[in-house]
């Protein structure tokens, strides 16, 4: 357990250290930024149009703001994802300093949760930029706070499924360049496949969209903790952290 | 100490390392020698379990690479061809990293980070950061790392390359005064560097094990017969070579006596002996009481690099002819016992 913050803590450290933190954070932050004001302008116009027709249909922030931009966050993680993982693995290899882990009285598999663990921290920040916009409306509006958090421990599992993924494609290869665009090829493939049951119906289909990453986020953006999705996505961790520690250790049988 | 058994590792293409054998006893400091891709630095990797060996065995400070990698890790510090350091991180981060990574925390790490940047004489770039020092300074860092924990075994790979003279000379200090409480396997092919500091060489060529022996042995068994410089100088001015060679050659025991050189009244000559023959104090004898003066007198050995050479080619030549006759080379490899 040491030795995985240990590795966290140095991967933190390597984010944080360069521009490459600071840079998604900023990033992720202006879009989602754009994302949530928009809604909010959205929402006072229809409400000023009600009320000029004289509707007293209750709006609702959960429904009409919150729910929303948390599927939009679900949607723009996945652009996110892949430059986080990306140097996790193929840096450490091009430079050499692997050699120094695979070297230390380490275990594999707490460099990789470490790494791991590092980044789904750094997820966690950009996450938290968000959660600032959402401070705005408990300021001025009154929303239920459950679904709200429900809906951050789905979008903290889903990324945690990604970015094991990420982790994975990022021992491949010494190149993060490569790695990132292969990662980013995954999360939008398993993003997109979800698409399939929309015009079809046969048991392929249905299996295919239910490995889409984002269909079984929408449980969570309710507000309810769905147990199938939930098994869905730790599931898809610990497949993600099995396979990069196999990938590391035939990295040695091989190179 | 290290206890390498028939290690081989074979690439998809090549055998980089083949059956190679060797001791290592406690507190030694061991030369790994041999040309550009003859295996060092992969036969390091299997040694500091990096690499799992394709077959054979090697067991480093009691522990099998294979069956405990984790009681070998912490037994070993390791230096790689390229320092692997971290270019985000200032100097005294990366070591207390390595250091946390090889088991040490809070007053013994600071204590140790204290020594190792006193005695690599990185003590000035404490707070730089790793990717703007120079190379010297890289591996200066990358030696500190190795030896944060005081490991058992140090496996050096060209702990010098990249150094300048002056650190290059502190450096095999260092790595002297090491030896003792630590084992040191170093690989380089600067051969006067294996000279100077090492106890021991393995010389590998190819992946295969040309010879393990101790520097003095190797020399003397390459050597053959015993070579001499002399340089003789006549008294009143004028000296004639040939008659001085005449003399020389008469001395019993001296197969022959080349002069390499005239400079008015001095001449030099290379005097060699029959093998298993001490000449140097006939000879003096000889020069003196012909009534010239002896102004120098010494045993010609043989530089490793000649040495070297000689193993390494002997051994291309050998599998260029590929006769069987051949198969016993003069230069068998010879296991050397561990002492003591
Ligand atoms: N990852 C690899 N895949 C395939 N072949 C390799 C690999 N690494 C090394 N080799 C081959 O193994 C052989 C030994 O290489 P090695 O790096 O051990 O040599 P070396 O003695 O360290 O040489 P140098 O003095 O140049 O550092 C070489 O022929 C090299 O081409
Ligand atoms: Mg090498």
């Amino acid at each position: 357990m040491r030795n995985v913050w240990i590795i966290c803590r140095k991967e933190l450290y390597s984010y944080f250290v360069s521009p490459v933190a600071y840079l998604l954070l900023t990033m992720f932050g202006l879009i989602f930024g754009f994302f949530f004001w928009n809604a909010i302008a959205v929402f006072v116009v229809e409400g000023m149009e009600m009320q000029m027709r004289g509707q007293s249909f209750p709006m609702n922030l959960n429904e009409q703001i919150i729910r929303p931009l948390l599927q939009n966050v679900s949607v723009i993680g996945l652009f996110f994802i892949p430059m986080i993982t990306m140097r996790l693995f193929a840096e450490e290899k091009r430079t050499g300093t692997i050699e120094l882990l695979a070297t230390s009285p380490i275990r594999d598999l707490e460099i990789i949760v470490g790494k791991w663990l590092a980044a789904l921290i750094l997820y966690s920040c950009m996450l938290l930029f968000t959660a600032l916009n959402f401070a705005f409306l408990f300021k001025y509006g009154n929303p239920d706070w459950k679904p709200l958090v429900i809906g951050y421990l789905g979008l903290l599992l889903q990324a945690g499924a990604l970015l094991a993924i990420g982790t994975f494609i990022s021992t491949l290869t010494k190149n993060q360049i490569i790695a990132g665009a292969a990662t980013f090829g995954v999360c939008l493939l398993l993003w997109v496949l979800e698409w399939v049951g929309g015009y079809e119906t046969a048991a392929w289909a249905r299996v295919l969209a239910y490995l889409s990453v984002i269909t079984h986020f929408e449980s969570f953006g309710r507000g309810v903790i769905d147990f199938k999705d939930t098994v869905f996505y730790i599931t898809l961790i610990f497949l993600g952290l099995f396979f990069t520690a196999r990938s590391m250790e035939s990295l040695r049988w091989r190179s | 100490m290290i206890k390498v058994k028939e290690l081989t590792k074979r690439y998809a293409r090549t055998v980089a390392v083949d059956q190679i054998s060797f001791e290592v006893a406690k507190g030694q400091i061991v030369g790994f020698l041999g040309p550009n891709g003859a295996g060092k630095t992969t036969t390091m990797r299997m040694l500091t379990c990096f690499l799992p060996p394709s077959a054979g065995t090697a067991n480093v400070a009691g522990f099998d690479v294979l069956e405990q990698p984790l009681e070998v890790k912490k037994r070993i510090g390791y230096l790689p061809e390229t320092p692997p350091i971290y270019p985000e991180m200032e100097t005294t981060e990366y070591l207390k990293f390595v250091g946390k990574l090889k088991d040490l925390s809070g007053a013994d790490l600071q204590k140790r980070v204290d020594y190792v940047c006193g005695r690599c004489a990185i003590a000035d770039v404490k707070t730089r950061l790793l990717g703007k020092l120079s190379k010297g300074y890289r591996q200066r860092v990358g030696l500190a790392q190795a030896i944060i924990h005081n490991p058992d075994v140090l496996i050096l790979d060209e702990p010098t390359a990249g150094l300048d003279p002056k650190q290059i000379n502190e450096t095999r200090d260092l790595i002297k005064s090491l030896a003792g409480d630590h084992t040191i396997i170093l690989s380089t092919h600067i051969l006067p560097e294996v000279e100077q500091t090492c106890e021991q060489v393995i010389i590998i060529n190819k992946g295969k094990l040309v010879a393990t022996d101790s520097v003095r042995n190797l020399q003397a068994r390459a050597r053959g017969a015993e070579s001499v410089m002399v340089e003789v100088a006549g008294r009143n001015g004028n000296l004639e070579a040939p008659i001085v060679q005449h003399r020389l050659e008469q001395v019993s025991g001296v197969s022959r006596a080349v002069c390499k050189q005239q400079v008015d009244s001095r001449v030099f000559f290379e005097v060699e002996s029959q093998k298993g023959r001490l000449v140097r104090g006939d000879l003096a004898r000889a020069v003196v009481e012909a009534g010239w003066d002896l102004n120098e007198l010494r045993p010609a050995a043989m530089s490793l690099e000649e040495i070297f050479l000689q193993l390494t080619q002997s051994e291309a030549s050998a599998e260029a002819e590929k006769t069987p006759a051949q198969e016993s080379k003069p230069e068998q490899p010879k296991l050397q016992e561990s002492k003591s």
